[in-house]
């Protein structure tokens, strides 16, 4: 018996990274999935997977920049599978990078259409589909970098912030209606999106990622899936709201703890009296 | 095949609400249970419908301040199963409750014992054993009252805010060892410690929490439970120094939050749907 039986999802961005194999383990635990992405190669080498994986899967071509390609691929849902249970607003890019000052509102403007109001289109066009099937549960992808400063991009830190909190804000008027809001905020997982402009590749950002966390190992797509597995199931059924993080503890610490850890500033044990005594 | 295969867990409050029904579903999911719980005849229940779900477990009554029954607690996991796994620090009670001023020390210091230096002690415990297998996933029941305040409940609050933080810090210590801590805040779940003095009971409380929160339905022991399991099995290998929130959406908003697009504010007319201009416009 699988966790997603009888249940029909659409995953935006499920050509690579964290949606594809968000979509494979959807497919794998009975859902029926509909692949949205702008890249038709990647999406249809992911139906196939998934397909491998037990489960019905198609690929819509969709560019989450445009709303009613969002639309589309809700109605796809309707049309192939016969309701819509779930959506994974997943796709994503880097967007504007560089200094503040030399970022042009063109760039500024396309990150937060592909980051924030493609979340606010995905929400929107799903709720009527989700009502008439009595719930559902809603999905983000956030970031760390949108709770912290300095994580990523200044369009992208702003705009996973204003994911997280749109989020909230919906859940509370959704909650009546039983669907369910919620974010993921990952942290370093390898996926094309850090290593396919990165000097050294994928080799390199495996290193790199584990490093940067208590965790000593990068994260993996399947991190985020198997979170987003849990937030698409009945066993999250009373959660709604919340900004799940998924960072083998990266935002865990202040930025200060690892000198603590070393006993820098903190004796390494014993008890720690009034400072005015020596040690 | 059960998410938590070959598995052993320690679950202290296992007797009664949301310990006892993660125990069940744990056992179910083919883990060994040790139901820990001061409450002889209620763990024993327990155990019984652990045994049912279709897995092994046994009692052992535990005062989870106590740092040798929290000591004899790990070693009987040791002794029953062979191994240590998972440990689910979830025994809890209301505690010091009522105006500040009347909160006497020993009071205080009964509620921080139970509420929080068992969480101390059950990760300082469990550590050693989980090293041995490679690593482990240790929860703790927090609250949301550890991330929000609650008038009159001061101990409570202070106790759960320290277990949402001590979470954090230790997970920081023990990452390398593979061994990830994580706390659940719950909000407003209908069990014993709730509905046990109320008028009316269970089904009193379960009216009053239906609409405490915006999903229109009081929480229950098993909502839970389902987020122990998350924490417990392999799906959250990535998961560690974090307070799940487990509330319903009680959380979410802002005290004069109504939700909505109305704009949440009190008592501000805001039109049912459309743009709202600079306020120099009529
Ligand atoms: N990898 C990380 O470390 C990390 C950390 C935090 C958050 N995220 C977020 O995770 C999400 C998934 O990213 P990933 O890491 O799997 O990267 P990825 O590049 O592997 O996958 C992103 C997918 O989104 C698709 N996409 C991009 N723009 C699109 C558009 N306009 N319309 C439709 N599809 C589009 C891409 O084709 C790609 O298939 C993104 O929202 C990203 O911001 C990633
Ligand atoms: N019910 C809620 O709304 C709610 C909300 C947030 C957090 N919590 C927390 O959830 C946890 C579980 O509570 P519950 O709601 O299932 O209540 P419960 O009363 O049904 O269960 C608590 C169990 O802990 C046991 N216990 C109490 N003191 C103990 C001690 N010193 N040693 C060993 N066992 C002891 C009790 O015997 C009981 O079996 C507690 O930590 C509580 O603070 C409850």
């Amino acid at each position: 018996m699988g966790r997603l039986d009888g249940k029909v999802a659409v995953i935006t961005g499920a050509a690579s990274g964290i949606g594809r194999a968000t979509a494979v383990r959807f497919a794998g635990e009975g859902a029926a999935v509909v692949i949205a992405d702008l890249n038709a190669e990647g999406g249809e080498a992911a139906m196939r997977e998934a397909r491998e994986n037990g489960g019905r899967a198609v690929f819509q071509k969709t560019n989450v920049e445009r709303g009613e390609d969002i639309k589309a691929a809700v109605d796809r849902a309707v049309k192939e599978f016969g309701r819509l249970d779930i959506i994974f607003n997943n796709a994503g890019l880097g967007g504007a990078v560089g200094p503040i000052e030399e970022t042009t509102f063109e760039n500024w403007d396309r990150t937060m259409a592909i980051l924030l109001r493609a979340v606010f289109a995905g929400i929107k066009f799903s709720v009527p589909e989700m009502r008439k099937v009595g719930g559902g549960s809603i999905i983000s992808t956030a970031s760390v970098a949108g709770l912290r400063g300095g994580a990523g991009p200044h369009a992208y830190s702003a705009a996973k912030a204003a994911v997280i909190n749109l989020t909230r804000s919906v859940a509370i008027e959704l909650g009546k209606d039983r669907i369910r809001v919620n974010c993921i905020c990952p942290g370093g997982i390898v996926t094309p999106l850090i290593y396919s402009r990165l000097p050294g590749g994928e080799p390199v950002a495996q290193q790199f990622f584990s490093q940067i966390q208590p965790i000593p190992r990068a994260g993996r797509p399947d991190d985020i899936a198997a979170m987003a597995l849990f937030l698409a199931s009945d066993d999250s059924e009373w959660v709604t709201g919340t900004a799940m993080v998924v960072d083998g503890g990266l935002t865990a610490g202040s930025p200060l703890s690892r000198e603590r850890m070393q006993g820098r500033v903190m004796p390494t044990g014993g008890f720690a009296g009034p400072s005015f005594e020596k040690q | 095949m059960g998410r938590l295969d070959g598995k052993v867990a320690i679950i202290t409050g296992g007797a009664s609400g949301m310990g006892r029904a993660t125990s069940i579903l744990f056992a179910g999911e083919g883990a060994a249970v040790v139901v820990a719980d001061l409450n002889k005849d209620g763990g024993e229940a327990t155990v019984r419908d652990c045994k049912e779900n279709g897995g092994r477990a046994v009692f052992q009554k535990t005062d989870v301040s106590m740092e040798a029954e929290i000591k004899a607690m790990v070693a009987r996991a040791i002794k029953e199963f062979g191994r240590l796994d998972v440990t689910y620090n979830n025994a809890g009670i209301g505690g010091a409750v009522g105006p500040l001023e009347n909160i006497s020390v020993e009071d205080w210091d009964k509620s921080q014992a139970v509420l929080l230096k068992s969480v101390f002690l059950g990760i300082k415990h469990s550590v050693p054993e989980m090293r041995k297998v490679g690593g482990g996933s240790i929860v703790s029941t927090a609250s949301i009252a550890g991330i929000r305040g609650f008038a009159g409940l001061h101990a409570y609050c202070a106790a759960k805010a320290g277990v949402v933080n001590l979470t954090r810090s230790a997970s920081l210590e023990f990452a390398k060892d593979k061994i990830r801590i994580n706390c659940i805040c719950p909000g407003g779940i209908n069990t014993p410690i709730l509905h046990r003095n109320q008028p009316g009971g269970r089904e009193a409380v379960e009216e009053f929490l239906k609409n405490s929160q915006p999903l229109p339905r009081a929480g229950h022991p098993e909502d839970i439970a389902a987020m122990a399991l998350f924490l417990a099995s392999d799906d959250s290998m990535f998961v560690t120094g974090q307070a799940m929130i487990v509330d319903g959406g009680m959380t979410v908003g802002a005290s004069f939050g109504r939700g909505g697009g109305d704009g949440g504010a009190t008592g501000i007319a805001l039109p049912p749907a459309g743009f709202v201009g600079p306020s120099f416009e009529k």
